[in-house]
């Protein structure tokens, strides 16, 4: 089609208008592991799988879901390193909001400011877009939302959704779970039997991670004990 | 003279029952001479949140443009209007940037919170804030507004009552001092009205 021949540089589009390095980064998102979330009625629960290269690795060591504010969190599908980087951009610029307003920073507001950061990583000399997509769960005054942030720094609120592999399956899963009034546990127990259709292998405390937030407006992400729990309530 | 009594000036905010009043002097002067008997010195940033500037009037003006700037700026993002008490932060903050070369003015920020609540502060000229329950004040005739206002406040007054109390401490405040007068303006700030009045006081 002569996209190819565009896909050297990420400010340049190609004839089909498309810019080929975000189309990469997008691709090297679908093939990292599987990551979902769910709004619920009063909170949201996000969760990913966690299958590490080897067992020799020390599992509580790997934290993929994290903590942007105390009220907010974050999950990726994708490159790691990546998801690090907008990470620590993001709690500085929570810190920054608060340090002005003495306010915590909205959710929307967040997530805008991390895809500016996105985009602009789209659109600047001598850099690549970042090989994540996000989906950052939060609860403020506005409520229960859950936000997904793609690497052409494009953001989307969501009911529910997946990212990475298996996402067709995992997402037609979804649309058939979810109901408008479901709350938090039964979001959880949605998310497991999501996660455990696309499962290679036994699913156990140790290889998925879930994070969570409620009413009470703390994110918060589970331990390994705390998940087999839900894993046995789910069986 | 001090910087900071070049113009001259009077404010005062005070809490009532779910409604605050804040006023001001009208006397716009060099030094000893008078400019102007109608200069504004009270701005709406929106219906339920007003900042006072006292001080050097230039930078009272500059100071309100940008922070006017900053409002507008925050309400198209957020979709809504600034609570008084993130308001008050910020133009602490906005105040501090400039802590080696400050506005020379002592701002008073008034305003009904979440639930209606009424919230007033003030701060210095680099953005210390002051937090009260009660009245707080601003300008060259602070010292004798402390005074009245301490005489004359009581806690939970309703609007109309407050707005008297209110008047009454600004008149015989400012007539003590040479460099604010010429009348006075307040606003009485209810969960569903604003009320704008001039006072007539001693015209020197």
């Amino acid at each position: 089609m002569g996209d190819s021949q565009y896909s050297f540089s990420l400010t340049t589009f190609s004839p089909s208008g498309k810019l080929v390095q975000i189309e990469h980064a997008l691709t090297a998102v679908g093939s990292g592991q599987t990551s979902l979330g769910i709004k619920a009625s009063n909170g949201v629960v996000i969760a990913t799988e966690k299958k590490l290269p080897s067992i020799l690795v020390d599992e509580a060591s790997v934290q993929k879901i994290q903590t942007l504010t105390p009220n907010i969190g974050v999950v990726y599908s994708g490159m790691g390193p990546d998801s690090r980087v907008l990470v620590r951009k993001s709690r500085k610029q929570a810190e920054q909001y608060y340090r002005l307003y003495k306010e915590p920073i909205p959710v929307t507001q967040l997530v805008r400011e991390t895809a500016t950061v996105m985009q602009e990583f789209t659109q600047s000399g001598g850099v690549r877009p970042f090989g994540v997509s996000l989906l950052v769960a939060g609860y403020d005054d506005k409520g229960p939302q859950l936000y997904q942030v793609d690497p052409s720094g494009s953001y989307f609120s969501w009911k529910a959704s997946a990212m990475g592999k298996n996402v067709s399956n995992a997402k037609t899963f979804l649309e058939k779970r979810y109901t408008e009034e479901m709350e938090l546990d039964d979001a959880v127990h949605t998310a497991i039997l999501t996660l455990k259709e696309g499962f290679e292998g036994q699913i156990s405390g140790k290889n998925i991670e879930i994070g969570m937030i409620g009413n009470d407006r703390i994110f918060k992400v589970l331990s390994p004990s705390e998940v087999e729990d839900y894993l046995q309530e789910a069986e | 003279m001090s910087i900071f009594e070049y113009n001259g000036s009077a404010l005062v905010a005070m809490v009532g029952k779910n409604c605050f009043a804040i006023a001001s002097d009208r006397r716009l002067g060099v030094q000893l001479q008078t400019i102007a008997t109608d200069f504004q010195k009270i701005y709406r940033i929106h219906n339920k949140l007003f900042i006072g500037l006292a001080g050097l009037a230039t930078d009272a003006q500059t100071l309100y443009q940008r922070l006017v700037f900053r409002n507008k700026l925050y309400h198209l993002r957020e979709e809504r209007d600034m609570k008084p008490e993130t308001f008050a932060s910020l133009v602490s903050a906005v105040l501090y940037e400039k802590r080696f070369g400050p506005y020379f003015c002592q701002p008073v920020i008034a305003g009904l919170g979440d639930d209606d609540k009424p919230f007033i502060c003030t701060m210095d000229s680099i953005g210390a804030k002051e937090l009260a329950k009660d009245f707080v004040v601003a300008g060259t005739a602070s010292e004798s507004l402390y005074g009245a206002c301490e005489s004359m406040f009581k806690p939970d007054m309703e609007a109309e009552e407050l707005f008297e109390t209110i008047s009454q401490a600004l008149i015989s405040a400012v007539d003590r001092d040479c460099l604010s007068g010429w009348g006075g303006h307040v606003y009485l700030v209810t969960p569903t009205e604003v009320t704008e009045r001039i006072l007539k006081g001693r015209m020197d």
